[in-house]
């Protein structure tokens, strides 16, 4: 399998402030590779170098084997972008909008209508082909970029929170469509700060916090690797803690909870409600949350 | 950066026209609305100046009021076309609607979706001209067929007005401040280019400044030799100081919007 995108070394400074600390990847063709972070991670500006649309300030990025700064318009061909931002055209209705959008990559207007007609089934909007964006929902206009992400039958997809802001249902659609270009092979490269979609959706993934890379690598090896199997949750009150170091347990505090690792949630959840008298315990499996925030921290990323 | 990484000459293909022709279905969805302005503009000004104040004025170096007011309409909307469309308009297009952030996601690069822009720009007042001209044919108050000629002259000075209009969006901090262009540059012009009286009645140095420094005193001079069939060598002149001055800030603008808009 070949590469899709290389980095190494990317460096992206705005004046004093690093922005993108000397990071490198790379996506393999065919993966659907996602970028976690809490804001200010350096996520979308790392989608933007990629895209063509910000100049790296150093380091090497090649996306198709060509190097960002030599071959723009070469690669921006090949990709399909899923910006954060709602930017479709507000002058043109639904399907003006694709055909607009399909004309600046040199579709011939034929075949673009043919494309734009199956691409609207995709994304379940062919009903509102006529009808101008003011009047379209969230979901409906996240769907629609995501048709005009695909006017061009991109190689590769690059999509910055595809679904910020949209309710369960809107965002499961979503999921199932990149499942869907995924299974045509279909290299994809999302930013998200949902740990579901993460989950749910990437092949590999990779932390970042504040310009730099702290993980890359499969989601549930991640999960294994920093945090275990499973959790169990006690209240963060001194008694409990007193007996937990009794016990000769490991547990970390978080906020009000304390949250011991294990790979034997029930035999911990018995000794503590036998040893400890704890209000309330709850024992869960440890997900992706659980490994982010153990990376990245507790307190707010302002 | 040095100042002359801002006359750097822009990469340009082809794919340039995608958005002047993306601007063109804009305007043909929209087409009734566009019509208008330049409709009853000429002839509320030759209502009013020309038959109204040129009862009173009578004749400027022998032509009549209205004779001589026309052609200064038609640069004035040529001006006008120009430079709202590419400040105004534009600013809403990039800033509110991010049509250009859309653009640029695309082959085209920023270079292309400015210089489209101001061609768009251009093509606006070529639009204007050719909306006024029979109007003011009707009016019997410009000579035929050399009044033709302002057509294509109308797209070359659009294209010097529509660059002027884009350095002013490079650099204005909002849609605000785009006010102070329009009252600050654009208004004095309107009145002191020699477009409703002679520019030799104004103080020696106003006419020197009003020559080296006002695009729109060089479009009325070129329009009112043509509209009234008096041209002599001076139109090159004129002509030499809008090409030279339509390209430096063509190549000016393009440089202050990849500064304002690539980071």
């Amino acid at each position: 399998m070949g590469e899709v995108i290389v980095a190494e070394d990317l460096e992206k400074r705005f004046g004093d402030f690093v922005a993108v600390n000397r990071v490198s990847f790379s996506v393999r063709e065919g993966e659907v590779f996602g970028f976690l972070g809490p804001n200010g991670a350096g996520k979308t500006t790392t989608m933007r170098m990629i895209q063509c649309v910000s100049p790296k300030t150093s380091g090497r990025l090649e996306v198709f084997g060509m190097d960002v700064d030599t071959y723009p318009a070469e690669i921006k061909y090949l990709i399909g972008v899923v910006p954060q931002e709602t930017n479709l055209d507000p002058d043109f209705s639904v399907q003006e909008n694709l055909m607009v959008y399909s004309r600046y990559f040199d579709i011939p207007p034929r075949t673009a209508l043919e494309t734009i007609g199956s691409l609207l089934d995709f994304v379940q909007l062919s009903e509102r082909r006529d009808t101008s964006i003011e009047k379209l929902s969230g979901g409906m206009k996240r769907r629609l970029i995501l048709a005009r992400a695909l006017i061009n039958n991109p190689r590769l997809l690059i999509l910055d929170e595809p679904t910020v802001g949209l309710d369960p249902q809107a965002r499961h659609l979503i999921w199932d469509r990149l499942r869907a270009l995924r299974s045509r092979g279909n290299t994809i490269v999302l930013t998200t700060h949902y740990m579901e979609e993460a989950a749910q959706l990437c092949d590999r993934i990779v932390i970042m916090d504040q310009g730099r890379i702290l993980e890359l690598g499969r989601p549930q090896d991640l999960v294994q690797k920093h945090v275990g199997v499973d959790i169990v949750e006690a209240d963060n009150k001194p008694e409990v803690l007193a007996c937990l170091g009794r016990m000769g347990a490991q547990f970390e505090v978080a906020g009000e909870r304390v949250q011991v690792f294990t790979e034997q949630p029930r035999e911990v959840t018995a000794a503590l409600l036998q040893e400890c008298s704890p209000i309330e315990v709850v024992a869960r499996p440890a997900g992706l949350e659980d490994v982010f925030l153990k990376l990245t921290g507790r307190r707010l990323k302002e | 950066m040095s100042w002359l990484q801002y006359l750097r000459p822009p990469r340009l293909t082809r794919r340039t026209l995608k958005v002047w022709q993306r601007n063109r279905n804009v305007f043909v969805k929209t087409f009734r609305v566009n019509f208008l302005p330049p409709l009853l503009e000429p002839l509320l000004y030759l209502l009013s100046l020309g038959y109204g104040l040129g009862v009173f004025v009578t004749q400027i170096n022998g032509v009549s009021y209205p004779r001589f007011i026309a052609p200064a309409l038609l640069a004035i909307s040529i001006m006008n076309a120009g430079f709202f469309e590419t400040t105004y308009a534009s600013y809403v297009r990039m800033y509110f609607q991010k049509t250009f952030d859309a653009i640029i996601a695309t082959p085209l690069s920023i270079e292309e979706v400015i210089t489209g822009e101001i061609l768009w720009g251009a093509t606006r007042s070529l639009i204007n001209a050719s909306i006024m001209l029979p109007v003011l044919i009707a009016f019997g108050v410009v000579d035929l067929p050399i009044s033709f000629i302002v057509l294509p002259f109308a797209f070359l000075a659009g294209f010097l007005f529509a660059s002027i209009g884009m350095c002013f969006t490079a650099l204005t901090p909002n849609i605000d401040t785009l006010n102070l262009p329009t009252f600050l540059f654009v208004t004095p012009m309107f009145l002191f280019s020699g477009t409703f009286f002679p520019l030799s009645i104004l103080p020696g140095a106003i006419q020197v400044f009003a020559n080296v420094v006002l695009p729109l005193t060089h479009v009325v001079k070129i329009t009112r030799m043509i509209t009234l069939s008096q041209v002599t060598p001076e139109i090159l002149v004129s002509l030499a100081w809008i090409v030279i001055v339509a390209a430096v800030l063509f190549v000016l603008a393009v440089n202050l919007m990849k500064r304002r808009l690539i980071v």
